[in-house]
């Protein structure tokens, strides 16, 4: 997988544009080098190569079911298409980069694995290749999101990780991420830092949107025979950090007659407060290693955010997309709270699909485009709802 | 000459600098305790700028910074209480903290307020060595303010020799791979990597810091380097109770 060419893509330095970047304490900057040195060189080598193909198609299951939607498609009047992420193993796209990035980690003689997660489907797809190749693995999680996302935790522990509680800041992903950028500061020899999204210092973003491109790469293929055209007229995902997006958008991004909408979490609505939608409340700035949008106060201190959805509660994008939303080559949507809640009941009652409460927000933007019937629409369903069976039971109850 | 090249061309070793938090334990000690340990003793004083993500910090310094952003602490804030600071103080003056609230204050700003205040240094850690080079390290030596970088056990020569060509300070060396105030004492291992240091010759006065916290470290740290920073040590003698201007000086005066 060479990397492409593309003025949306990141540069050798890794900057999208003006974001990216590696804004680094010399203290991670060893194992940051090390990665950047040899990750391409890996990546484009015959073995990981087959490798990482042959995993994805007997492990987890790929390639993923392009779906034509037609009660939803009849509902909004257009031609729908659902990208099933939600069947990968594990339930989501996550594992897609996790499969790549255990790879480049044995590769680069690494004995131990740590990763962040905020609704824990990162932490589960990280568990389950740490299981699978037997290596050591340690999830950090915010407090919080331990006691919200129980059946994930759960998961992770079967599989022989052992999870340990971000107490800092508001203790969600954010504060996560924190934990496992100092675990791997204290560790700077055997440990491979394992990231959810495209979000971190150079080579991360790069190095997961390219993890993610399988997505788009086998849309094209199934549009094609489906359509007998390779390109749809939208391609719709949520965004947390963005990777399941990147990766749904990564070979049309040069493409520019395919309309690409981002859709963030606007928790109780924007105007609140209470939300996750970075590129509407964020400012330029530094998290986590790069430089991008991010939520922050009048004083640079970065704000808490607020999402229903565990995987969408990060105060950042990944800069890919602070790029595809400056350059306005994306179309950034935002869904409450509310309205992902009954995106993910329709889904439910036409089709027999109960998506992630995530993957709900990228169905709740279909309301706020105005389609032609003639339009092909590509949703990426990043993840199935099992994890979220305690929030639709609370909404069942409630009605 | 800045105060900071004054200090190392005047004291060639057991150089004291301490590191704490503006704005704790409560939000105006900041000078109290700048002024208690010039009178103490301290060499230099490093005055950290709270942030919420501080990932190179460890538990006591974050907790400092939590509380400081509490008290209402932020960088607007601390120019206010640092600018008639040199009427008071002779001692060198830096600021250290992360890049995302100096780029929200303004860097234009920013420096000004440095120069107006007489601050001596900065030390930001994730500010890229490149991005220093090509925006920042002209604007710094206009006006005095030096630019400290850090090394790791894991930094290779090459760039240790690029570090020292492009400090006009000193280096902030830290003691092993970790957060701060992680571990504590001095290993053999740790004690090979400062060997390996001294034995470089660099142009620049060296500092240890991290894991620096009484006396027997304090003295062992001064065998290899010109000096050493306490800070997890220092803000956990702060924040006991009683005299603040007390508690500073029977800190100092138990490492000195
Ligand atoms: C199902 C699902 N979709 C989307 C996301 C958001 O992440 P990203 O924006 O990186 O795709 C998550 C994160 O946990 C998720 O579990």
């Amino acid at each position: 997988m060479k990397q492409k060419k593309s003025k949306y893509l990141a540069d050798n330095q890794g900057y999208y544009g003006e974001f990216g970047g590696a804004y680094i304490p010399e203290m991670l900057m060893h194992n940051v080098e090390e990665l950047r040195e040899n990750y391409e060189e890996i990546m484009e080598s015959e073995e990981f190569k087959s490798e990482y193909k042959s995993l994805l198609k007997d492990y987890v299951g790929r390639p993923s079911p392009l779906y034509f939607a037609p009660r939803l498609s009849e509902q909004y009047k257009t031609n729908i298409y659902l990208k099933r992420e939600d069947l990968n193993h594990t339930g989501s796209h996550k594992v897609n980069n996790t499969v790549g990035q255990i790879l480049i980690a044995k590769k680069l003689g690494k004995k131990r694995i740590i990763a962040e997660t905020g609704a824990g489907q990162h932490g589960v797809a990280t568990a389950t290749v740490c299981a699978l190749m037997g290596l050591e693995c340690v999830v950090y999680m915010g407090a919080l999101d331990i006691s919200r996302q129980a059946p994930n935790v759960a998961r992770m522990k079967m599989l022989g990780a052992e999870v340990k509680a971000a107490t800092c800041g508001n203790q969600t992903l954010k504060d996560a991420t924190n934990e496992a950028i100092r675990d791997w500061i204290n560790n700077p020899e055997d440990t491979f830092y394992i990231i959810g999204s495209v979000v971190g210092p150079h080579p991360y973003p790069n190095m997961v949107a390219r993890l993610q491109s399988v997505i788009s790469e086998e849309m094209k293929v199934q549009l094609e025979e489906k359509t007998g055209k390779q390109n749809p007229d939208y391609v719709v995902a949520c965004v947390g950090g963005g990777s399941n997006a990147a990766g749904a958008f990564y070979h049309f991004l040069d493409d520019e007659d395919v309309k690409l909408v981002a859709v963030e979490a606007a928790g109780l609505g924007n105007e609140t407060g209470e939300s996750a939608a970075t590129t509407v409340l964020g400012e330029t700035g530094y998290i986590h290693g790069s430089k991008t949008l991010l939520m922050q106060s009048d004083d640079g201190q970065i704000t808490e955010p607020y999402s229903i959805s565990a995987g969408l509660d990060y105060p950042g994008v990944g800069p890919i997309h602070a790029n595809l939303f400056t350059s306005s080559r994306g179309l950034f949507k935002s869904a409450t709270d509310e309205e992902a809640l009954s995106a993910a009941f329709e889904l439910t009652s036409l089709e027999g699909i109960i998506p992630a409460l995530e993957s709900a927000h990228a169905l709740a933007a279909l309301k706020k485009i105005d389609f032609k019937p003639e339009d092909v629409v590509v949703v990426n369903l990043s993840g199935r709802g099992d994890k979220d069976m305690e929030t639709y039971i609370n909404v069942m109850e409630k009605d | 000459m800045n105060r900071i090249n004054q200090l190392f061309e005047n004291k060639k070793n057991n150089i004291l600098t301490v590191y704490f938090t503006a704005g704790f334990p409560e939000l105006n000690d900041t000078l109290t305790i700048l002024k208690s340990a010039e009178e103490a003793g301290a060499d230099i004083v490093e005055i950290g700028m709270p942030f919420s993500d501080p990932l190179a910090d460890g538990p006591t310094i974050q907790a400092s910074g939590d509380k400081a952003l509490e008290n209402g602490m932020s960088i607007a804030k601390l120019f206010e209480q640092l600018k008639d600071m040199r009427k008071e103080i002779s001692i060198p003056v830096l600021l250290m903290g992360y890049l995302n609230p100096v780029h929200r204050y303004g860097w234009d700003k920013f420096l000004q307020q440095c120069e107006y205040c007489g601050i001596d240094g900065l030390i930001l850690p994730d500010l890229p060595i490149e991005e220093y080079k090509s925006d920042f390290k002209d604007k710094f030596e206009k006006i005095g303010l030096s630019n400290v970088f850090l090394i790791t056990p894991q930094t290779p020569n090459e760039r240790i020799r690029m570090i020292d060509e492009l400090s006009t300070g000193f280096i902030y060396m830290v003691s092993s791979a970790s957060t701060t105030g992680a571990k504590s004492g001095i290993t053999e291992e740790q004690e090979a990597y400062f060997n390996r240091i001294a034995q470089m010759e660099l142009k620049s006065p060296v500092q240890i810091g991290f894991g620096i916290s009484d006396r027997g470290s304090f003295n062992r740290a001064c065998e290899f380097a010109d000096g050493a920073i306490i800070g997890s040590a220092f803000i956990k003698a702060i924040q006991k109770s009683g005299s603040i201007d007390v508690n500073v000086k029977n800190f100092i005066s138990s490492i000195k």
